[in-house]
């Protein structure tokens, strides 16, 4: 962990509100991070907004991370104005991330942003020669995003989008249901899903029904991002655990929703 | 050379940037963002007797230049510190402050006789005013509302304990003035000014409270103006030392404090948005020291000149 200043080398709108950045890091840092991990970016020096956003690791590549981040409110707009050559204030990478002893087959869930993380989680899935299925939920049609990027790296991409405007129409719940009860799953399968709270609450709900291990990345607001304020707190089996320090992921079944 | 050391009670602080309690945990996270031995003390996050598991999620919500939180003193007790955390605080270079906060007075004597049997803890910091938990022997909200309270609990402390006392106090009162001379009137040797302000902020599309508690406590730099005020207030007042806080981002915002009569200054919010203010505070407060040709901070505290030509 480390705080930083580092250049933007390009920041793109890849849908209506969904953007991709990628910066500079420190030497050596883009190797070691590892999928499921974040940094907290500060996006400009005043103190509105005051605090850093956390945003996930998308791609890490050669002294380079992107992040793909969704336009929501203050912080995520004026992030979307950041240019090539802009300078950010960013401390990480933070959070325990998924783990990297990785072991196929794997199902990935992402909803909204959420399939943000699913990237670099495939790469190294890709890496291990294991062919994750993904199912990716979306709005519509225009809010799915990263399909492209999951086929290539040997994915088996499903799509479900609310209105029915590409793929499935309902929720990704859906069609995981349909997988994992379905004949052809091979076992032992490890699920690993990121997105908003209800679906996470609902897969994790799959999950234990089918006896399945879960991974899931959560999401809470954030004030310092490694674990010193407490402000953070996600209710678990062991009592309030910080989701920057202790998470972002954690077993499904350790979450009291 | 300019001189940076300032006198809180017993305590020789080689300069006045304090990390302020509940931002920085017990130090451990952070050393590995900021050399911690270079500033003047640390006060840690809030401990309790008995564990406490702090209060629902969402505890953080942003306002306009402020952070609310409803932390609810998340801490694991008396025994965790005395087993866990101390031994890694041993190994700081500079004085650790212990911030304590209890349900009654037994709790605290309780805390205070354990901590105070700690050499490498230099100081205590009476924590009367955490908007977040409700204190049995009073019936105001805070215990730092009650000015019997406060003289009473501190005078108790006081007799238990030889370590560097600060009482810290709650700016959501009536009259500051009377609150500070009431812990100095109990015998503390020191004053930290200011708490967070109680407050909370609304979620209009779910039209509920953005935070689990329902409110909190405002910090940041939002209450500078507000802490400041406290700061001046109490420092006419008393003749104990005032250790101020509120808001403090900059070297010029820390300055602005010392003017109004602070000793030291404690650093809290910014530790979330810049690890590396404390150290940045310091390196301006120098820098300043050295441009208006002072050689000592101690001659720069409460020096605020009045208005008159
Ligand atoms: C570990 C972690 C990883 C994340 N990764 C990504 C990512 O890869 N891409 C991405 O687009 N976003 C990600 N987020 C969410 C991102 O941090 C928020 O969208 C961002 O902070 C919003 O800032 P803002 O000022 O634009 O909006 P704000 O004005 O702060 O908020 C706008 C709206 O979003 C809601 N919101 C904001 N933050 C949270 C939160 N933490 N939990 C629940 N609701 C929230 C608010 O209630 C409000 O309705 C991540 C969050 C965490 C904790
Ligand atoms: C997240 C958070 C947790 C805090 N926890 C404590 C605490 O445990 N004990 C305490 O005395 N003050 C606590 N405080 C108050 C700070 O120490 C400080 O008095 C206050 O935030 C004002 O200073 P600031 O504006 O620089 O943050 C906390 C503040 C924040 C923001
Ligand atoms: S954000 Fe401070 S503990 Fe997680």
């Amino acid at each position: 962990m480390k705080q930083f200043y580092a250049k933007v080398i390009s920041n793109q709108r890849i849908a209506p509100d969904h953007f991709i950045l990628s910066f500079k890091t420190p030497h050596a840092m883009a190797k070691k991070v590892k999928p499921g991990q974040f940094f907290k970016i500060k996006v400009n020096n005043s103190s509105k907004p005051l605090l850093g956003r956390p945003f996930s690791v998308h791609k890490a590549g050669n002294n380079k991370i992107e992040i793909l981040y969704k336009i929501v409110g203050e912080a995520t707009r004026i992030l979307s104005t950041k240019k090539s050559g802009n300078i950010l204030d960013i401390l990480g990478p933070l959070g325990n991330g998924f783990d990297t002893g990785l072991s196929g087959p794997a199902i990935l869930v992402g909803g909204g942003h959420g399939v943000a993380p699913l990237v670099e989680l495939a790469k190294k899935f890709a890496n291990h020669n294991i062919k994750p299925v993904v199912f990716i939920g979306a709005r519509t049609k225009k809010h799915i995003v990263c399909d492209k990027d999951l086929r290539k790296l040997g994915a088996q991409v499903h799509v479900v989008t609310e209105d029915g405007s590409k793929g499935r129409k309902g929720l990704v719940t859906e069609l995981l249901k349909n997988k994992i009860t379905g004949k052809n799953l091979k076992k032992p399968v490890t699920i690993y899903a990121c997105g908003p709270k209800p679906m996470l609450m609902a897969v994790g709900k799959l999950a234990k029904d089918y006896k399945i291990p879960c991974r899931i990345s959560l999401e809470e607001y954030m004030a310092c991002g490694i674990g010193t304020c407490l402000g953070c707190a996600v209710k678990t089996r062991g009592g309030y655990k910080m989701v920057c320090k202790d998470g972002p992921v954690f077993d499904a079944k350790e979450i009291v929703w | 050379m300019v001189s940076l050391k300032t006198t809180i009670g017993k305590l020789e602080l080689k300069n006045p940037v304090i990390l302020a309690s509940g931002t920085c945990g017990f130090g451990k996270e952070i050393k590995s963002l900021i050399d911690v031995n270079k500033l003047g003390a640390i006060v840690t996050k809030t401990i309790t007797l008995n564990k406490k598991e702090g209060n629902p999620p969402p505890r953080i919500a942003e306002t306009a230049s402020g952070l609310l939180n409803s932390i609810g003193l998340d801490n694991d007790g008396l025994k965790d510190f005395l087993f866990e955390k101390i031994s890694y605080l041993g190994k700081l270079k500079i004085p650790v402050i212990v911030s304590i906060a209890g349900n009654t007075t037994e709790e605290f004597t309780k805390l205070t006789k354990e901590i105070s049997k700690i050499p490498c803890i230099k100081g205590i910091e009476i924590n009367l005013s955490c908007p977040n938990v409700i204190h049995k022997g009073t019936k105001f909200p805070l215990l730092a509302q009650d000015k019997k309270a406060t003289e009473a609990i501190i005078a108790k402390l006081r007799k238990v304990t030889k370590k560097t006392l600060i009482a810290k106090l709650s700016p959501s009162v009536t009259d500051i003035k009377e609150i500070a001379k009431a812990a100095e009137s109990g015998g503390a040797d020191a004053i930290s000014l200011v708490n967070t302000y109680p407050g909370m902020l609304v979620d209009i599309y779910t039209m509920k409270p953005k935070l689990g508690a329902v409110t909190g406590g405002l910090s940041g730099p939002c209450i500078k103006p507000l802490a400041l005020k406290c700061v001046w207030d109490a420092y006419n007042t008393v003749n104990i030392p005032i250790i101020g806080m509120g808001g403090i981002m900059t070297s010029g915002d820390a300055i602005e404090f010392i003017l109004c009569g602070a000793s030291a200054i404690q650093v809290g919010t910014a530790n979330f948005v810049n690890p590396k203010a404390p150290l940045e505070i310091l390196e301006g407060i120098k820098q300043y020291l050295k441009e208006k040709k002072v050689n000592s901070i101690k001659s720069l505290i409460g020096k605020l000149k009045n208005n008159e030509k």
